[in-house]
């Protein structure tokens, strides 16, 4: 068992993709027992026994465990009909010999998690793969579905199966692996046994060990409490609980970074905050209890939001610059007057955004899907701060931007700060958390787990809360 | 990953889906439902007096009033169980009655119709598979041109072909060759047709049984026998073949068929043009045998009924199929001119709502849904008690309130196709 | 750009702006291919196919023929509208024939039951047709928004119900009487003081137009302003763009859904009224039926545009008008249908493959342009 391990952005999931067959790669090669090969698509790669486990699963929630299994690849009887007692059989074998526990007959729609997952490996082995890929696997999991998973791997292992493990996950990782590659910016920058190697020596090779040092700087940090959010949870459609507790203030001038692999619950606090999903607990802004609040009313009251997807959240692709510029706060000056848009007003103000905030575009009436992400990412960056929020929240506002879009938005934060504005900033850039956060906290499976100090950070200590390899200890 | 994008267009605001509960369908309850449902119509007829719900005539009646619904239906199972919504059934339903009068004319054969029909039907859903899986036109926009260009296709057919013929017209054929009817011998029994005579003793139960069978078994069309095997065969062909398994997956999850080497496009258009087959085999069967003659808006939105029918039955064969008998049984009444056999219903409505009422509060511990639904059962009987016939009118959109009722009540018992209606693009899959 | 004229191949590959022309190729192209569709089936069932195309013009443009397809004009726009509400926001109110049927109807059996002074009396029988209209509507709004049913099978089915709650108000011990000197039922005639008289405004001929096209024209105006200008508007055209957007904006989309059903079952309401108040004067059984599938038609061929949508409607009773002489020329009129048939259907996947060109087309633009401009800036379009 091969695990590869790096940061989120490494390159992990592209290497995986060109296993599969899914890339192709410009140059290098990929041997396979010993025989070089060369993948057009999966079907090459599950031809030589190299098989897939997605991280989001490729099942149909309404079909059978067994329909989803032999899709494509169904044994027949009598040239059409379905052979569902041999597919039943053979189901059964794969799954008792392995101990996958697999019911064949049950709806997918009807199994946890961890079930599915399995579902998935019984459709790669039942396609005769002998070399696994499983991408991000626990990402989904709770701790108990993580053991389970582990159990089945090294049964597989014991059966003679090949597995390539990908992960940012190090305790995880040290458990099971075999050998340990680990990637930065898309190259290797060692492969470790596992033996050899404790948590934090192993994150400190993800993370690379110059961490950037944070600027020295004033703090600019009031005593005066902007936005205190107490005790909220937020359940996922199947009842479970993806954020979990989470308290904490931001007060006027702070930066709060929350630091985390991604889909730890970062993007289900942001969007309890916004209003946009039903959560429990108590979100106050300044003097008021906003957690009955619509989205609109929190943004009228001074809440600034930079989302994660742009083009989800942020914008109207095909709309042009300035009715994006009215997108969110198209109840107030200089967009509407009363209730009709004031387009010369908004205008104008697209015009003095596009100026002051460096949006690179031939003008205002350009659809936004037009523009490059960095400058969509400016537009919005732009469009936020003019609402004059009092607390905004940044959700990986640099992602997907070129470097020089970067510098400008972090500016325009820190700028932000100094002028007495409570960020929310969620990233997965630890350059971009340490850099700018006066305060860093560490979420993790929906919890704040750690707070760290970003002016003596190291590189240990936030590798180790981010990927839970510090829990036990 | 480029599946992620496409793993969650949720809007946030949506509430959880509560998971449906598991029901087994087995003959046993099959044989007791149809047991008890015969039980509850002789009853009823007993009560009230109305002879015509379990009448030879009636049941013929519904039956060829079924058919067209029922098959309308499955050509709906067939495209959206392959991810195509089809309101373009109509439309296609509507070739389907032309070209089915115009081949069994042209080639003096009822069977040459048959074929004819579904070929015009086929041509439709050929349309609707060009504009909605290659180029990725909205589904229903493309449904609802099919609807027009079908109609005027027809009707401008039907001008060039009929008006000329001898005892046709602009909107309407000469008489049509009907495919064979065939009987079961039952007079060779006894001097007389004994079933008829036991119909006629209006007894409790056994007349009601004799009345039914000999309604099933009398003067049938071959044809309407054809359409009754389509149901088990769509189910066969979709549930138990391999081709239809990937095509069903291809209505469930694109995404996971593709990744697996399935030729989405490929199932998606043969799902959609059988679906107008169909339809089309519907349409023939409205001018062939239940009008004998091709007429101008014969349809009657029958195509819509049948996704009506669909709905009601869950996206299955076996429920399309009862949903097209309900709505056939209602309109069959109707036709038959007789009121007092349809407010006679109103009272086998309220039995079987109280019937679940009581199910609901005993087996399910469910008291405030039961509270709702036998308190509808008393509306029910009231009106029933207080009326002496249900307009006509009414009684000609039980399909449509039965839909609304069923979608907006049951709505997370249903089991739509998860990707029904989602425009798919090759390669999405990554 | 540069000064230099650009080529053919520059706009092929999409380095000029599409604007302004493109969006007419998809209309003209599938118009183009419509007639041509139609030019072989004639062709094929004997008729000349050039020569009647053009008796077909030639007959469309006389007085009569104008004033004609301006009247029918004047109805589909209105039914156009009340669809484009909707598929402003991604909603398809498949239910503005129904809503138009059971609102003309009640109108007309409210008109033909009062005696008011003249005003008064149009405009309680407008009223109350946008009232209905925009009850039925309602229906299915709240049907989608509290119990999540889609408004395209709702609306269905809402339909056909109309239907049979027309056909039963419709009868002689309710709302109608018999019509003189035919077999015909129809609700009791409004009296004059309900009735808008046409306007003599194309020379030649004796038929005027409705004076309710200029309520049609009224309403052009007012919805385009109420999508472009307004903050509702706003709103609608944001929903329909990005839901996802949308309700990070802040936007209550459920709201939103239910008021613009409403909104576009209140257009549909008004989609009888000329017919009912310039002509018929009462709903009789041989009231015009399918118009709102014939909205639905021209409001995509109109892209949903209140100009686009005037064309289109102006082209479909162009057609419809022109389809009178064919009678007389021993050629079956449906052809007409069938071309507008293929118009839509080739009009839809034309604007589709336009849209995705387009798309495509203006990011190149812009990157272009920005790489010209300022040649430092990696802009690559996202």
């Amino acid at each position: 068992m091969h695990a590869v391990v790096g940061e989120n952005g490494a390159g992990k999931s592209t290497l995986m993709k060109i296993l599969y067959g899914m890339q192709r790669p410009d140059e290098g090669r990929i041997r396979v027992n010993g025989a070089e090969v060369s993948f057009r698509s999966p079907g090459d790669a599950i031809g030589v026994g190299v098989g897939m486990v997605h991280q989001h699963f490729m099942l149909a929630g309404n079909l059978t465990v067994l329909e989803n299994v032999i899709l494509g690849s169904e044994p027949r009887k009598g040239g059409v009909a379905i052979d569902f007692g041999a597919a039943r059989a053979r189901i059964r074998e794969i799954s008792d010999s392995y101990g996958l526990g697999i019911d064949p007959d049950v709806t997918v729609e009807d199994l946890g998690v961890g079930a599915r997952q399995r579902v998935e490996i019984l459709k790669v082995l039942y396609r005769g793969a002998r070399i696994l890929i499983l991408d991000e696997p626990t990402a989904v999991l709770v701790p108990q579905e993580v053991t389970e998973l582990f159990a089945n791997l090294r049964e597989l292992v014991r059966e003679g199966l090949t597995i390539i493990f990908i992960s940012h996950k190090l305790d995880e990782v040290l458990s099971v692996a075999d050998a340990i590659t680990v990637i930065r910016r898309g190259t290797t920058v060692a492969e470790v046994d596992p033996k050899d190697v404790t948590a934090r020596q192993l994150a400190e090779l993800m993370v690379g060990s110059e961490l950037p040092s944070p600027e020295t700087r004033e703090s600019t940090v009031t005593d005066t409490v902007a936005i205190s959010v107490r005790g909220l949870n937020v359940h996922s459609a199947e009842d479970r609980c993806i954020v979990d507790g989470v308290t904490f203030d931001i007060r006027k001038g702070e930066v709060l970074g929350i630091a985390g692999v991604e889909g730890n619950g970062q993007s289900e606090l942001v969007e309890a905050i916004m209003g946009m999903r039903p959560a429990e607990g108590e979100i106050r802004l300044g003097e008021h209890d906003i957690s009955g609040w619509t989205t609109l009313r929190r943004r009228e009251a001074g809440i600034g939001y930079i989302p994660e997807d742009r083009h989800r959240h942020g914008l109207l692709l095909e709309a042009p610059l300035w009715e994006n510029r009215i997108l969110g706060h198209q109840t107030r000056r200089p967009n509407v007057k009363g209730p009709w848009i004031d387009r010369a007003g908004a205008r104008e103000d697209t015009r003095r955004i596009v100026e002051s905030y460096d949006v690179r575009t031939p003008g205002i009436d350009v659809d936004a899907s037009a523009l490059s992400g960095g400058n969509q990412q400016k537009l919005i960056v732009g469009r936020e701060m003019s609402g004059e929020p009092v607390f905004l929240i940044a959700s990986h506002p640099t992602r997907g931007v070129d470097v020089g879009a970067q510098a400008a938005i972090w500016d325009h934060l820190r700028a932000a700060r100094a002028a007495g504005l409570a960020v929310l900033l969620i990233s997965a850039d630890l350059d971009e958390l340490i850099g700018l956060s006066d305060t860093l906290k560490v979420i993790l499976r929906g919890r704040i787990v750690a707070e760290v100090d970003p002016k003596d950070v190291t590189p240990e200590r936030l590798g180790s809360a981010m990927t839970g390899a510090g829990e036990a200890a | 990953m480029s599946q992620n994008a496409l793993a969650t267009p949720e809007a946030p605001f949506q509430e959880p889906k509560r998971p449906a509960r598991k029901f087994t369908f087995t003959w046993r309850t099959l044989l007791l439902a149809v047991g008890a449902l015969i039980l509850l119509l002789s009853f009823t007829r007993a009560v009230t007096g109305a002879a015509d719900l379990t009448s030879t005539g009636a049941i013929t009646a519904s039956i060829a009033l079924a058919v067209p619904i029922g098959l309308a239906g499955l050509g709906g199972l067939w495209a959206e169980r392959a991810g195509v919504v089809n309101i373009g059934l109509e439309g296609m339903m509507i070739m389907g009655t032309w070209s089915g009068a115009w081949g069994a004319l042209y080639f003096d054969n009822p069977w040459a119709g048959v074929v004819a029909g579904a070929i015009g039907g086929a041509l439709g859903g050929l349309l609707h598979a060009i504009a909605t899986v290659t180029f990725g036109v909205d589904h229903i926009i493309s449904g609802v041109a099919i609807n027009i260009l079908g109609l005027g296709v027809t009707q401008f057919l039907s001008k060039v072909t009929f008006a000329e013929m001898k005892g046709g017209g602009d909107s309407q054929s000469p008489p049509v060759p009907k495919p064979e009817v065939v009987s079961v011998p039952w007079d060779r029994l006894g001097d007389q047709d004994p079933l008829r005579a036991l119909e006629a003793k209006q007894w409790f139960l056994l007349s009601d049984v004799a009345g039914i069978l000999r309604g099933l078994t009398t003067n049938v069309s071959l044809l309407t026998i054809l359409a009754i095997l389509l149901v088990p065969l769509s189910y066969y062909v979709l549930w138990r073949t391999a081709f239809g398994l990937r095509l069903r997956s291809c209505g469930e999850s694109p995404v996971a068929a593709e990744s697996l080497g399935v030729n989405v496009y490929l199932h998606k258009y043969v799902a959609v043009v059988v679906s107008g087959a169909l339809a089309g085999l519907g349409g023939a069967f409205l001018a062939q045998v239940a009008a004998s003659a091709y007429r101008e808006g014969q349809t009657g939105g029958r195509g819509f009924i049948g996704l009506a029918a669909m709905i009601f039955g869950n996206w299955r064969p076996g429920g399309l199929a009862g949903g097209a008998l309900l709505f056939g049984y209602t309109d069959g009444l109707q036709l038959r001119g007789s009121g007092a056999a349809v407010h006679a219903l109103l009272l086998v409505v309220a039995i079987l709502l109280a019937a679940v009422a009581v199910h609901q509060l005993v087996r399910q511990g469910r008291a405030r849904t039961a509270l709702i639904t036998g308190v509808a059962a008393v509306v029910v009987f009231v009106v029933f008690a207080l009326t002496d016939s249900i307009p006509p009118e009414f009684t000609s959109v039980t399909p449509h309130i039965t839909t609304l009722l069923v979608l907006s009540l049951a709505a997370q018992r249903l089991r739509p196709p998860a990707a029904n209606g989602v425009i798919y693009r090759r390669g999405q899959g990554g | 750009m540069s000064a230099k004229e650009s080529t053919f191949a520059d706009r092929l590959l999409g380095r000029v702006s599409p604007a302004g022309l493109l969006s007419l190729v998809a209309p003209v192209t599938a118009i183009v291919f419509a007639a041509l569709v139609t030019m072989v089936i004639l062709a094929l069932t004997g008729a000349p196919p050039l020569d009647t195309l053009v008796v077909m013009g030639e007959y469309a443009v006389r007085p009569r023929s104008i004033v004609l397809t301006l009247n029918s004009a004047t109805t589909y726009y209105l039914s156009a509208l009340a669809v484009a509400i909707g598929f402003k926001m991604n909603l398809f109110n498949i239910g503005v024939d129904g809503q138009y049927r059971l609102a003309a109807l009640t109108a007309a059996a409210v008109g033909g039951a009062v005696a008011l002074p003249a005003p008064l009396h149009v405009a309680l029988i407008i009223f109350v047709a946008v009232l209905v209209g925009a009850g039925w509507a309602a229906i299915a709004g709240l049907l989608k928004v509290r119990r999540g049913v889609s408004e395209v099978i709702s609306t269905i089915m809402l339909n056909a119900i109309a239907t049979a709650l027309g056909s039963w108000l419709l009868n002689k011990e309710r709302l109608a009487v018999e019509v003189g000197g035919s077999n015909n039922i129809g609700t009791k005639p409004i009296p004059p003081s309900g009735q808008v008289p046409g306007l003599a405004i194309v020379s030649g001929t004796q038929t005027k137009v409705f004076g309710l096209i200029l309520l049609s024209i009224a309403m052009g105006v007012l919805f385009h302003i109420v999508i472009n200008r307004t903050r509702f508007g706003f709103d609608l055209r944001a929903t329909g763009r990005s839901e996802s957007a949308a309700v990070a904006s802040g936007v209550n989309v459920k709201r939103m859904i239910l008021v613009s059903m409403v909104l576009s079952g209140a257009v549909a309401g008004l989609v009888g009224m000329p017919q009912l108040l310039g002509a018929s004067h009462s709903y009789s059984l041989d009231f015009p039926t399918g118009l709102g599938f014939t909205g639905i038609a021209i409001a995509l061929l109109g892209r949903n545009h209140p100009v686009g949508i005037a064309f289109g409607a102006l082209l479909w009773a162009f057609l419809d008008t022109s389809a009178g002489i064919l009678q007389i020329k021993k050629i079956s009129p449906d052809i007409v249908t069938i071309m507008q048939g293929v118009i839509v259907l080739s009009v839809i996947i034309a604007y589709e493959l336009v849209h995705r060109y387009q798309i495509a087309a203006e990011q190149r633009r812009v990157s272009r342009q920005l790489a010209s401009t300022a040649p430092a800036e990696e802009g690559t379009p996202a």
